[in-house]
């Protein structure tokens, strides 16, 4: 009989801050949290918005140097244009607007589906002593703050991959 | 396409074991498919949730993760509890529609 090896466990790193960064993360985290796979989820460095209260539901995405942003209509978005104020606030709106038609949550809405579930969400303590967060800003669904050294700990056995988003 | 023979009655389903023809369900199926899925007894909290399943997907609408949580009838870590491991894949086999084609 052929061998399955299921992946049992994932440890999903989230180190940039942008939307699409941060929905990677959480699509990626909840999926596997839908298919019943355990869960653990490390935000440093500038993914640390997406679970600093005051930050996470105000995400933007980054309107320079993305050769791939289009405008509406499929017409690639000059560089230029992005140095335009209220360009990136006005992509941001609309990549917001497009996700809630999919049904896709505000990142505050996901990480209480995600937690609900049983999976679990971490800080990256170097990042937080650097950026001078405290506990107090993280969301309460944050379940801890861990060392690089923690975070493999958690993210050790059979069947378990760590993914950097 | 496969058939099964759930609480006397024979029904279509697709390799996965997932229902073709919804209109084939009956509770009573309900209540063998969840046992297969290691699931003793269905509660009326379940059967609850399964309607919701099968009236959004019998009006067109998408099945997601959150829809279940705006749902009115439980909240996401309820139905957590009650479909443990896959829930939406779980309820949505035991419910006789689809399985959810949604990434969220």
């Amino acid at each position: 009989m052929e061998q399955k090896y299921p992946i049992k466990k994932v440890n999903i790193i989230c180190a940039k801050g942008a939307i699409e960064d941060v929905y990677a993360t959480l699509v990626m985290g909840n999926g596997a949290v839908m298919e019943g796979i355990e869960t653990n989820i490390f935000f440093t460095f500038f993914g640390l918005d997406a679970i600093v209260k005051k930050r996470m539901d105000k995400l933007h995405t980054g309107v320079t140097g993305n050769p791939a942003l289009r405008l509406p209509g499929g017409m690639r978005m000059p560089t230029l244009l992005g140095v335009v104020p209220g360009m990136e606030a006005f992509t941001s709106r609309m990549m917001k607007g497009q996700m809630e038609k999919l049904d896709i949550p505000p990142v505050s809405e996901f990480l209480d589906l995600i937690t609900a579930g049983g999976g679990k969400i971490y800080a990256c303590k170097l990042a937080m002593d650097m950026f001078k967060f405290k506990k107090e800003d993280l969301s309460e669904h944050v379940s801890g703050i861990l060392t690089v050294g923690e975070f493999y700990e958690h993210a050790g056995g059979e069947g378990s991959q760590i993914i950097f988003t | 396409m496969a058939q099964k023979n759930y609480a006397g009655v024979m029904v279509d389903v697709n390799e996965e074991g997932y229902f073709t023809d919804p209109s084939q369900w009956t509770k009573e199926i309900a209540v063998e498919i969840a046992k297969e899925e290691g699931i003793a007894t269905l509660t009326d909290q379940h059967f609850a949730i399964i309607e919701f399943l099968r009236n959004r997907y019998l009006s067109g609408d998408a099945l997601s993760i959150r829809s279940i949580n705006n749902s009115g009838v439980i909240d996401v870590k309820t139905f957590y509890q009650l479909f443990p491991g896959a829930p939406l894949k779980k309820a949505t086999k035991i419910a006789g529609i689809p399985k959810p084609a949604s990434c969220v």
